[in-house]
């Protein structure tokens, strides 16, 4: 048997003592641990954004705040990844959420599988203090399967990931900048009219009620992303 | 090309210029030639041909005043006259030798005397598309230096030893970056120029790129020598044709000449440059973002680490320095590191080119030495608040950096002391404002720019800045509440510490600045529904509120 | 120790709050050791009391009259409490925002009528702008979102708030629950 050398870093999580390998991530090690950091761009499986900021963590000696999917672990580091600092940003991150969209949780085909919504509610938001932006958004049901919500989109940019890194097809993007961005199917084509593979990764990955399984109804629409990491590892074992 | 033949080039454009009497510059910066200043550079020739007088018209870069513009000097009598057009240009040349016109004489001894030009030497001076003018000051000599006489190292050393800062906002000692480029170890690295210069009122970098565009170059070729980079990027605005125009010329001069290309001064280092058009995006000036746009890619910022210095441009280990860095690095190579840090203050070395504008009398562009003063830059080189308004603030650094009030004005400017006051350095762009500007509307403005530039991806900076600006909006409409003001603070904090990139998290600067100094006003505003400066249109209180029995 | 006054007020909402606050079926007759009940849509007082001790709102606020109503409760109540998704976010009313209220008047009475194809406008109040949860306009105590918030929710927050004990509303419920 040989063995192989690894680089091992220790270091402190909540103030729980851990072991990582080099260059794995905060979040990494943290969820190895047990220790539950809140996500929303990030899924196990594709490629990290670090875009949602629910994942900032507190870093003993570091002034910025900085995010656990894809900070790397350094050796002796302390980290803290729940405070009252933190917990306020992330409440005021979800309400910008919230208040982005036309998110109306009672008639989502999500209601009760949604990131977004548990989320908010294991961060304790009761409600929303910014006004309600309420913009006129499309609903694109123009593919056979799944229709696209733009009202639901937390632009997250999973399906984006999913699409181009995993099925290969990239027929996800994103349009436009700002406040006015949008998730768009090839050059803004309609979905249905789009190079889109009928593989439905991207509604299993959505977070929200954004992209759904049109044989779906009511709120019967709990999603199964779990399936990536499983794919990963059996394209790699090839 | 080595020291000779530079000075063999510099030598016969001494000859060419001193068959002539009299040399007419002709400013042909965006500013003068907006007020067509190219029509008057033809008049003045063709009258110059007219003429019995010796006389030679000259192109040239940005001379600095614009306000003034179109501007003409006249040399070796250094007269400048001001707002010069066609018609004038029979006067102007019949004068030469005699008296000055007295009507069109601009004499501002105070503008131009207190101010010390290092990026700007060249400017104003040099027909900017032609290199053996820039030769002819001086021109090359850093690089041909740099890579007969000097080890890569020894140029990062000087750079280093000079203090010099990045000159695009952030203020990274430039040697330290150099020197980690260099260390990262690949056989391939980039150099790259950050020509986004997108902050409102900023004109520094095009100024610098339309004026003395070699300057740019040498400088990168000097780092690109130092890091062990062959290949760099000048990544500048599309909106700015004339830069992107006279930089294509110049390549291809430099290239000619023996320049850029291989074997660069008979010495096996070769580097060359391409130009990259950026599509306008202000964030495409955070350099991850840049790097994207470089590949082709939608511009948006990634987080860091890794820094591009490890992994940028296609993955490869990546120097990215901004327009008026690069134009810093021959004087430092050609003086030495010593005589650069000579200048400025302790922290914060050498010169820093300063774009003024809004309600100032010499709007334009002025050097200044770091450590100056703002109420000299304001009130001396800048002329002060024209037509009787007294001064009420300084905007600097742009949408990321905050306005400064009158008590402030005696602060000396180096990067340490104007993030003390709530303001940053910037890349430059200096918005002066008077007792006609109402604060709130102007936090609103910048609001409203970086709503715009922000690239999406990340939802503070995306919603957030959405949210600010409607928050802004309502209290300059006279419909605010105090809580709204507080929920505003609340949301700054969470956009400032969670945002993805510089933008984002500079992006509250404007309000929060605003909010120290100027507090008053936005009480103004939500309380007694008025606007102290007159600028907000705010609504008597509508009439569904009145016939309420009890308001709370 | 004297009975709280509670009232139970109902704004733009379908009145599935007020469903479930009766859910708590025979838990009522507990709490009515507690409280009087002394203005709700379920019992016949026409004017809202002068003082209340804690006030249930269900409903967004939609109308001129809604915002009369909520200014007021405001004034007279000691708490405020926002019941359901509808105080507490504007939910399914607040959807007619994005097309604002015109279009909503004239798919509703204009092309899916058949007969005496008209906008009401006597007697009935006007419609704001937007429809917004009732936060935009007063100070709310507490939040209990949900559509609806279930009884054990309600029972568990009044019980809670009568007694002056801990009360972890998200533990209870959330948007949409």
């Amino acid at each position: 048997m040989t063995t192989v050398a690894v680089d091992v870093k220790t270091l402190v999580i909540d103030g729980q003592n851990v072991s990582a390998r080099a260059g794995q991530t905060i979040l990494e090690v943290a969820r190895e641990n047990s220790i539950d950091i809140p996500t929303l761009c990030h899924l196990d499986g594709l490629s990290d954004v670090g875009a949602c900021r629910l994942c900032v963590v507190e870093i003993k000696g570091n002034n910025k705040l900085l995010p656990a999917c894809v900070a790397t672990v350094e050796e002796g580091m302390e980290v803290t990844t729940t405070t009252e600092r933190l917990t306020k940003h992330r409440r005021t991150i979800l309400e910008l959420l919230f208040a982005e969209r036309n998110h109306i949780c009672s008639v989502c085909v999500s209601n009760g599988h949604c990131e977004l919504q548990s989320l908010a509610q294991s961060q304790g938001l009761t409600h929303v203090r910014l006004p309600y932006r309420n913009p006129q958004l499309a609903v694109d049901a123009s593919h056979e399967r799944f229709t696209i919500d733009h009202n639901r989109c937390i632009l997250c940019t999973r399906c984006v990931r999913v699409c181009a890194e995993i099925e290969g097809a990239h027929v996800w993007d994103v349009m436009g900048r700002g406040i006015d961005s949008m998730i768009i199917s090839d050059l803004h084509e309609e979905w249905g009219k789009s190079s889109c593979t009928r593989c439905g990764k991207c509604v299993q990955v959505c977070p929200t009620g954004a992209l759904f399984d049109k044989s779906k109804i009511g709120s019967d629409h709990p999603k199964y992303p779990d399936f990536l990491p499983y794919l990963n590892l059996m394209r790699e074992a090839q | 090309m080595n020291i000779e033949e530079l000075e063999q080039i510099a030598e016969s454009v001494r000859l060419e210029n001193a068959k002539f009497d009299h040399e007419i510059n002709v400013c042909m910066g965006t500013g003068c030639l907006s007020q067509h200043s190219d029509k008057l550079r033809d008049a003045l020739t063709a009258a110059a041909k007219a003429s019995d007088k010796n006389a030679f018209v000259r192109r040239t870069g940005c001379m600095g005043l614009c306000a003034a513009g179109p501007l003409v000097l006249i040399d070796p009598e250094e007269t400048l006259y001001q707002h010069v057009n066609a018609s004038h240009a029979e006067e102007v040349v019949a004068s030469l030798g005699g008296k000055p016109v007295a009507a069109l004489q601009c004499d501002l001894r105070e503008h131009f005397d207190q101010q010390v030009h290092v990026v700007l030497e060249n400017s104003g001076h040099i027909d900017p598309e032609k290199i053996d003018d820039y030769i002819a000051r001086d021109g090359y000599q850093a690089l041909v230096k740099a890579l007969t006489e000097m080890e890569p190292n020894d140029v990062i050393k000087q750079i280093t030893e000079s203090g010099l800062r990045g000159r695009g906002g952030g203020g990274y000692p430039t040697g330290l970056k150099w020197g980690m480029v260099a260390k990262a170890g690949h056989d391939l690295k980039y150099v790259i120029c950050n020509g986004d210069e997108g902050d409102p009122g900023a004109f520094m970098d095009r100024s610098v790129l339309e004026s003395d565009p070699h300057r740019v170059l040498e400088g990168m070729a000097i780092a690109a020598y130092a890091v062990g980079a062959s290949k760099g990027y000048v990544y500048v605005r599309a909106e700015y044709p004339l830069a992107v125009a006279r930089l294509t010329n110049c390549l291809r001069e430099a290239r000619r000449r023996g320049l850029l290309g291989n074997n660069i001064c008979n010495t096996p280092f070769a580097f060359d440059v391409e130009i990259r058009l950026g599509a306008g995006a202000f964030v495409c000036g955070e350099e991850t973002a840049l790097i994207a746009s470089i590949q082709g890619q939608r511009g948006t910022p990634k987080p860091r680490p890794p820094y591009p210095a490890v992994s940028g441009l296609w993955g490869k280990p990546t120097l990215i320095n901004n327009v008026e860095t690069f134009a810093n690095v021959a004087p430092i190579i050609r003086k030495g590191g010593k005589w650069f840090a000579s200048l400025g203050t302790e922290k914060s070395k050498g010169t820093k080119v300063f774009a003024i504008t809004g309600k100032i009398t010499n709007t334009g562009l002025v050097e200044v030495p770091m450590g100056m003063t703002l109420r000299q830059i304001i009130e001396g080189i800048g002329g002060g608040v024209p037509d009787g308004h007294t001064f009420k603030a300084v905007q600097t650094g742009g949408p990321s950096g905050g306005c400064i009030p009158n008590e402030f004005l005696d602060i000396e400017v180096s990067y340490e002391s104007l993030i003390q006051v709530g303001s940053m350095m910037g890349s430059g762009g200096m918005i002066v404002m008077d007792d006609t500007s109402c604060m709130v509307n102007v936090a609103r403005f910048f609001l409203e720019f970086v709503m715009t530039e922000s690239c999406g991806k990340c939802i503070p900076c995306r919603a957030g800045t959405a949210q600010m600006h409607t928050m802004l909006t309502r209290i300059c409409a006279g419909s605010g509440t105090m809580d709204d003001l507080e929920l505003l603070v609340d949301l700054c904090g969470t956009i400032k510490e969670t945002s993805l990139c510089g933008l984002g998290q500079t992006a509250p600067n404007p309000v929060l600045s605003t909010l120290r100094y100027f507090k008053n006003e936005y009480i103004e505003h939500i309380v007694h529904k008025r606007c102290p400066a007159g600028v907000c249109d705010i609504q008597a209180p509508a009439a569904a509120h009145v016939d309420v029995e009890v308001l709370v | 120790m004297s009975k709280l006054k509670l009232a139970t007020v109902w704004l733009d909402g379908c009145s599935g709050c007020h469903m479930s606050f009766l859910d708590m079926d025979e838990r009522l007759i507990e709490l009515a050791d507690f409280v009087d009940v002394v203005y709700s849509p379920i019992v016949d007082t026409k004017e809202f009391p002068d003082e209340v001790d804690i006030a249930l709102v269900e409903g967004a606020v939609a109308s001129v009259d809604d915002e009369r109503k909520i200014r007021k409760i405001r004034a007279h109540s000691k708490m405020l409490i926002a019941m359901g998704d509808c105080a507490v976010a504007g939910n399914v009313p607040s959807m007619r925002n994005p097309f604002g209220p015109q279009a909503i008047l004239d798919r509703a009475y204009f092309e899916n009528a058949d007969l005496q194809q008209q906008i009401p406008c006597v007697v009935v109040p006007q419609l704001l702008k937007v429809v917004r949860p009732i936060h935009e306009f007063v100070k709310v105590d507490v939040f209990l979102p949900g559509c609806p918030p279930s009884a054990d929710t309600f029972h568990t927050a009044l019980t809670a708030l009568i007694t002056g004990a801990p009360l972890d509303i998200p533990a209870l419920t959330r948007f949409g629950a």
